[in-house]
């Protein structure tokens, strides 16, 4: 990577992992807020489904300015969080959070409309066969769903790849921290001269979603191959 | 193994109230479609849970809502055979036959695999995956994935309902082999009289959610009254033997000491049959029959007349070889006089016995 500088180098390699830590993260709670919603009924579903997709609604400053009530230094959660040895506010964490908040949406949309199109009676049939609840969602549902949970979670991480809004609202923009890909950009298109190596990033960054995007294309028709057993 | 049920449940147009006891054997819940049989077998599985339910299999409680006792489909150790198989599309047959044991954290016996394997025909299906199947393949599949959790009871939903005449025919002498071989009880819903008279050793006929007879099949079967399927598909069970082939296509049977000759059946001589003889196919005389092309006369002594709104009637007729039904016209009964206690002649062409009729005993 010797066409980019350090400081560049720094972004794109703190953004894919902040991206990275934000998908792996939130990958077991999408998934059983993604079960939840196609399979089960319960009162406050609909509330739920609504909290589930309001950062993809909400101005992504707005959203980030609520993570700052939130989880911000004099906030109950954040002191909470920073006792447990996890601060986030103004740490890669934080962003890595933000990037987890505004992709959870497009990850639970993926991975709920894949679990929907699962047939219910092959789940009741593994139970009349001796499967409890548990072993029924990890040999039948989760294998079937595959396609769909593995591009949620490209998807999401695409996302958290491109994340600007709520993350320099919440975690600001500091250098080797919280600066990442997008804020470089940013940042660079900010000063004389900068141009050069914004355009650099750029050129990362669509490279990176394009990868993103055949990569889940490819695993998805890999998985639906399996299943269709052709 | 004894299964006694009792449950009621309010459906939007169906009030489902029924309680039964099924004996060892296969026990066959029949009855139309829409009168509530899937939903008792949902419930003995614990996949349906109704308003009010009391089910036990050899004295242990499977549910009883009185007492607040539900025990979860996966705890019941039942197979079910679905109406539409159901067979996981990620995973090959062997990973489908082996899903139970597996899931139940036990290794498959080898040999009990094979055995299953070697009943149902599925050797050479082993490495395929379900969209490579055909219909009846799918279903041996099915049957044989239910046998390998080793079950107290095989429940079975129609599981040829979905199935053509051909695959019909290729799968009942499977489940015939499951029966006599086996011993796995079953609990057999079905609205087809051919596939339980074939099949059942008990009967449990259901209409609009009640049980309206219940009791040995040959026994129900034999009732003139009982029509749940319509009056086409009346026809008594005889119990039979092969005695001999004969070299001009017809084998020779002996039902009760009277013989009876019947289109060429594969089995051995000495085998043991079920014959369901349809009522329409049985004419009735009441003097000795002369220079019939039929085949096969048989005397007996009617019991009972049943009439209904329709133009005809189903005449009872005891026979040394068993209750043969008949279904001709009112119009007839009146002609002939037909009325309990006359002598009278069943007559029987042997091409009327269809081959799906003819089943492996007892």
């Amino acid at each position: 990577m010797g066409w980019l500088g350090p400081e560049e180098w720094q972004a794109v390699a703190l953004s894919l992992r902040v991206s990275l830590v934000a998908t792996l993260a939130s990958l077991p709670l999408g998934l059983f807020v993604a079960y939840a919603l196609a399979r089960w009924r319960f009162p406050g579903r609909e509330l739920l489904n609504g909290l589930v997709h309001l950062p993809l609604i909400l101005p992504p400053v707005v959203t980030g300015y609520l993570l700052l009530l939130a989880f911000g230094p004099a906030a109950p959660a954040g002191r909470l969080l920073e006792a447990l040895g996890l601060a986030v506010a103004f740490r890669w964490t934080g962003a890595a959070l933000a990037a987890a908040v505004m992709a959870f949406p497009l990850m639970v949309r993926a991975m709920r409309l894949s679990i929907e199109a699962i047939d219910p009676r092959l789940e009741e049939a593994a139970a009349t066969l001796g499967a409890s609840r548990l072993r029924v969602f990890a040999t039948v549902t989760l294998p079937l769903a595959l396609p769909g949970v593995l591009a949620g979670a490209i998807l999401a991480f695409a996302k958290a790849m491109g994340e600007f809004g709520a993350t320099i609202t919440f975690v600001a923009n500091i250098p080797g921290e919280t600066r990442t890909l997008a804020s470089a950009v940013y940042t660079f298109l900010q000063v004389p001269g900068g141009e050069g190596a914004a355009l650099r990033l750029v050129a990362v960054s669509v490279a990176l979603a394009l990868a993103a995007l055949a990569a889940s294309e490819a695993l998805a028709r890999r998985a639906a191959r399996r299943v269709q057993g052709a | 193994m004894t299964l006694t049920v009792a449950l009621r449940h309010a459906f939007p147009g169906l009030a489902l109230d029924v309680a039964f006891e099924a004996p060892p054997g296969v026990t066959a819940l029949f009855g139309p479609s829409g009168a509530g049989k899937t939903s008792v077998l949902g419930a003995v599985a614990g996949l349906l849970r109704p308003d009010r339910a009391r089910i036990t299999l050899n004295g242990d409680t499977l549910a009883d809502t009185e007492a607040g006792i539900w025990l979860p489909p996966h705890r019941r150790e039942l197979g079910y055979v679905f109406q539409d198989a159901r067979l996981f599309p990620h995973l090959s047959v062997a990973r489908n036959l082996t899903y139970g044991p597996r899931v139940q954290g036990r290794r498959t016996d080898p040999a009990e695999l094979a055995r299953v394997v070697d009943l149902l025909g599925l050797g050479p299906l082993l490495a395929r995956r379900p969209a490579a199947l055909s219909g009846g393949e799918k279903q041996r599949v099915a049957i044989g994935r239910a046998l390998l959790v080793r079950p107290r009871l095989l429940l079975l939903d129609e599981p040829l309902a979905a199935l053509d005449a051909a695959r019909k025919s290729e799968i009942l002498p499977y489940l015939e082999r499951i029966r006599d071989a086996s011993g796995v009880p079953m609990l057999y819903v079905s609205h087809a009289a051919s596939e339980v008279a074939r099949l059942a050793t008990t009967l449990v006929v259901i209409e609009a959610g009640r049980v309206v007879r219940a009791g040995p099949t040959a026994e129900v079967l034999a009732d003139p009254s009982i029509a749940p399927t319509g009056v086409r598909e009346v026809g008594a069970v005889l119990a039979a033997r092969i005695v001999a082939h004969h070299d001009d296509g017809l084998s020779e049977i002996d039902a009760g000491g009277t013989r009876l000759l019947l289109p060429r059946v594969p089995q051995t001589e000495g085998t043991a049959l079920r014959i369901r003889i349809a009522a329409h196919d049985v004419i009735l005389s009441p003097a000795e029959p002369q220079g019939l092309s039929a085949l096969n006369v048989i005397p007996g002594t009617i019991s009972a007349v049943h009439t209904g709104d329709g133009p005809g009637a189903i005449v009872a007729l005891a026979t040394p070889a068993g209750t043969l039904l008949a279904r001709v016209t009112r119009r007839s009964v009146a002609r002939l006089g037909l009325a309990p206690g006359l002598a009278c002649h069943a007559i029987l062409k042997s091409v009327a016995i269809a081959p799906e009729d003819v089943g492996a005993g007892p």
